[in-house]
């Protein structure tokens, strides 16, 4: 008697198997000679998985974050060697400091070429090892369900991160019995360390007795999906706080005791508090140095407590008084119990003259300003944010426009911003936002990009054409690299070096890609062209002609103290 | 250098292809330099040991590094040292003329001298070797350099032991095989 025949492929379709297995049901990929193989498997599982072509392998690893970063699962990414791979490099150190996680597979010469410059040939664990969080050569074609299973639990477990999957031509020819086992386990990584009850304890005790305790909120909170927990933990304090870039819409913007953003574009009152504070409640977020400022002058009077699930992040930038390693869905819960409520009342009233000033001397006349001048972006920010009822996923590209977006675009749910945190990459804006809509198809999209930004990956124009992706670009057009411009008019005696653009007919352009497009230069026009935007079926660039000197306040000039801040016309807090 | 202090960095690896790279370029990142490299299969069977010494004027900076190289998913442990720690030891070889040496009291009196081994003798040259702390071994240079002449020397990377009783791996991978027992 012949035993049961285990089942005998080749390797592009034990790694469609693998991905399948994974829960893969959307890829962004681009072809080519050695990734060929693969493409051929995917052909025969269209209905597994949804493969979305892109115009350059960079929009596909920007896409792959997208869908992450509103979904939480694993964004994927398929290329070619050499160049293919290399066009993914900004995308993977993008991930990389955000914290998405991606598996990007790329595909890799014959294995026994490897080594002697063959065409299209680069050494991509050579390049991508410093920027990934794993980086793995599959030259054997059994190897592929075991890498596949590894890759995904590395990408999505503990700190999330990207993970590169290189795979020689050979590996995806060659014929291999196939089974499939999920990792849960590798000895040499632990993702969520131990909880120390006694840190746990440390912590509680020292909340219970802060007079002006105030919480920074980082993406951990998201990535660990602690929202309900962390909202539970500072409703019982009655803790004040607010949210790094990354962290905005974990709490609703809208929630008593949030006060906005921190950092260089942040609100006033958090930045200011920073500085008054008795006890610094840092939750899932890192001490970027755009959040901090100089640490020699940051928050020196508080004792500091740093919730973090990575230990390499404790002690990086500011020292602290209590660590609490581990997963922020577990150990708050653990720090909730032992609060004791109060009320701070007079602490929380302290922050009111910062947000008046705030109110008086910027946001009123971004958001609100008198009839008659150029159209400020924080207004069509604002209005476009009321229009969705605050409910839409907010993509940004990088620029003044992305800390516009930021600062006035309001939040009713988790995962509702995406832009590119630690890196700061121009180009992320377009690509993102058509993976957040291939992640989200249920919400809707709003993408906000600047005439610089756009221009890096306009190419993927042609992918939402193509696939009919119903996403809402607004162009916020300023001919000028506006954020530069903006530091050379404060820092560099308004030298305008290489920032002006001479911008083509972007309307004409979405046109040519059967893209409807309509431009705003009338204030008056701005309500209808949103709501016309927001109605229609279907991609929309809506490009509105804004103040082509528009200056983002207030300002922690780089370096400066956290509560060093410009306000405009030449003005401090 | 005088203000600085060296530093003995111990990692222990999978046995994975690339993981030297992963490893200096977080040393890279800071801009160290890496003084002296020995690699070698540990005690334990399929991991490797990295002992690496730098020298650096923070400690803090060897916090954050060993944390850094530590959260490297093919890492299991690392951590550093400063040498009243351990028990360190670098080793030398030396290549000199034999007429020379016969000429500067014979190899007996070498060996009794300086307290080297001999590893071998032809009638062109002789060479020995010297374990020692790096000073020992740099002193013996420099005094057989001027006095006799060294015609080629090399000299190990630092190997290290730590002066606590337990090797610190074997507890954390006992603890992390129960931990794949509740999993």
């Amino acid at each position: 008697m012949e035993t049961k025949t285990k089942d005998v492929i080749n390797g592009s379709e034990a790694l469609i198997r693998s991905l399948i297995a994974e829960g893969v049901g959307t890829i962004f990929g681009y072809p080519g000679g050695a990734i060929m193989p693969v493409f051929d498997a995917l052909y025969n599982h269209k209905e597994m998985i949804k493969h979305v072509l892109v115009r350059h392998e960079q929009g596909a690893v920007h896409a792959a974050q997208g869908y992450a970063r509103v979904s939480g699962r694993v964004g994927v990414a398929l290329v070619t060697s050499g160049p293919g791979t290399t066009n993914t490099i900004t995308g993977i150190t993008d991930a990389m400091m955000d914290s998405t996680p991606l598996v990007v597979i790329s595909g890799q010469v014959f294995s026994s070429l490897l080594g002697t410059d063959a065409f299209q040939e680069a050494d991509v664990i050579g390049v991508t090892q410093p920027v990934t969080k794993w980086a793995y050569q599959i030259r054997r074609v059994e190897e592929i369900p075991w890498a596949v299973s590894r890759a995904f639990y590395i990408a999505s477990s503990g700190r999330p991160g990207p993970v590169v999957l290189d795979i020689a031509k050979d590996a995806q020819l060659n014929q291999c019995e196939f089974s499939y086992s999920k990792v849960d386990f590798l000895r040499s990584y632990q993702p969520v360390p131990e909880i120390d009850e006694q840190k746990i304890e440390q912590a509680a005790e020292l909340i219970n007795s802060a007079k002006k305790p105030l919480a920074l909120i980082g993406q951990g909170v998201i990535l660990g999906n602690a929202e309900k927990e962390l909202i539970a933990f500072l409703e019982k304090g009655n803790i004040p706080f607010a949210s790094t870039i990354l962290g905005l819409s974990a709490v609703p913007s809208e929630h008593p005791l949030n006060f906005g953003m921190l950092g260089m574009h942040g609100n006033i009152s958090p930045n200011m508090k920073t500085n008054e504070c008795d006890v610094l409640i840092a939750i899932g977020m890192r001490f970027d140095d755009r959040v901090t400022g100089d640490l020699k002058t940051y928050a020196r009077q508080a004792k500091v407590i740093h919730f973090d699930i990575d230990l390499a992040e404790m002690d990086k930038n500011v020292k602290t008084t209590v660590k609490v390693l581990g997963d922020a869905k577990q150990t708050l819960p653990l720090i909730t119990k032992l609060l004791e409520k109060k009320s701070h009342e007079d602490w929380i009233s302290s922050f009111k003259p910062y947000i008046e000033k705030e109110f008086d001397y910027v946001i009123k006349n971004e958001l609100f300003p008198e009839n008659g001048g150029e159209i400020k972006m924080g207004e069509v920010v604002n209005k476009v944010s009321q229009a969705t009822n605050n409910e839409a996923v907010c993509v940004t590209d990088v620029g003044q426009h992305q800390m516009m977006a930021t600062r006035y675009f309001k939040h009713t749910r988790s995962r509702s911003m995406i832009t590119s945190g630690g890196l700061g990459t121009m180009g992320f804006g377009l690509p993102a936002g058509i993976g957040a809509r291939y992640g989200a198809p249920e919400r809707t999209v709003c993408i906000f990009v600047g005439d610089g930004g756009l221009q890096m990956t306009i190419q993927e124009f042609g992918t939402i054409m193509e696939h009919n992706i119903d996403i809402k670009i607004i162009l916020l057009n300023n001919n000028y690299l506006g954020m530069v411009r903006q530091w050379q008019e404060l820092f560099f005696d308004e030298r305008y070096s290489e920032t002006h653009l001479k911008n083509p007919d972007f309307i004409k352009i979405a046109d040519a890609y059967n893209i409807k497009g309509r431009k705003v230069t009338k204030r008056e026009e701005l309500d209808e062209a949103i709501a016309e935007m927001l109605s229609h079926k279907g991609a929309y660039l809506l490009e509105v002609k804004v103040e082509t000197k528009g200056m983002v306040y207030p300002m922690v000039p780089a370096g400066g103290s956290v509560t060093d801040i410009l306000i405009g016309n030449g003005k401090t807090i | 250098m005088e203000d600085k202090t060296l530093y003995t960095i111990t990692v222990f690896s999978e046995n994975a292809v690339g993981v030297l790279n992963q490893i200096t370029t977080i040393f890279t990142r800071r801009q160290l330099n890496i003084e002296t490299l020995s690699v070698s299969p540990s005690a334990i069977k399929g991991i490797h040991k990295f002992t690496i010494t730098t020298f650096s004027d923070s400690e803090e900076t060897m916090k954050k590094l060993v944390r850094q190289i530590d959260k490297r998913v093919d890492i299991l442990k690392a951590y550093y040292n400063v040498d009243y720690e351990l028990v360190h030891q670098e080793l030398a070889l030396y290549k000199l003329s034999t007429d020379k040496v016969m000429e500067h009291g014979g190899i007996e009196y070498l060996v009794r001298k300086y307290n080297i081994r001999i590893l071998e003798v032809t009638k062109d040259c002789v060479v020995f070797l010297k374990a020692g702390h790096y000073i020992e071994t740099q002193s013996l240079f420099d005094e057989l350099a001027e006095k006799i002449g060294v015609l080629q020397f090399v000299r190990s990377g630092r190997i290290a032991i730590t002066k606590s009783p337990v090797e610190r791996l074997s507890d954390m991978l006992a603890k992390r095989e129960s931990q794949k027992l509740e999993i």
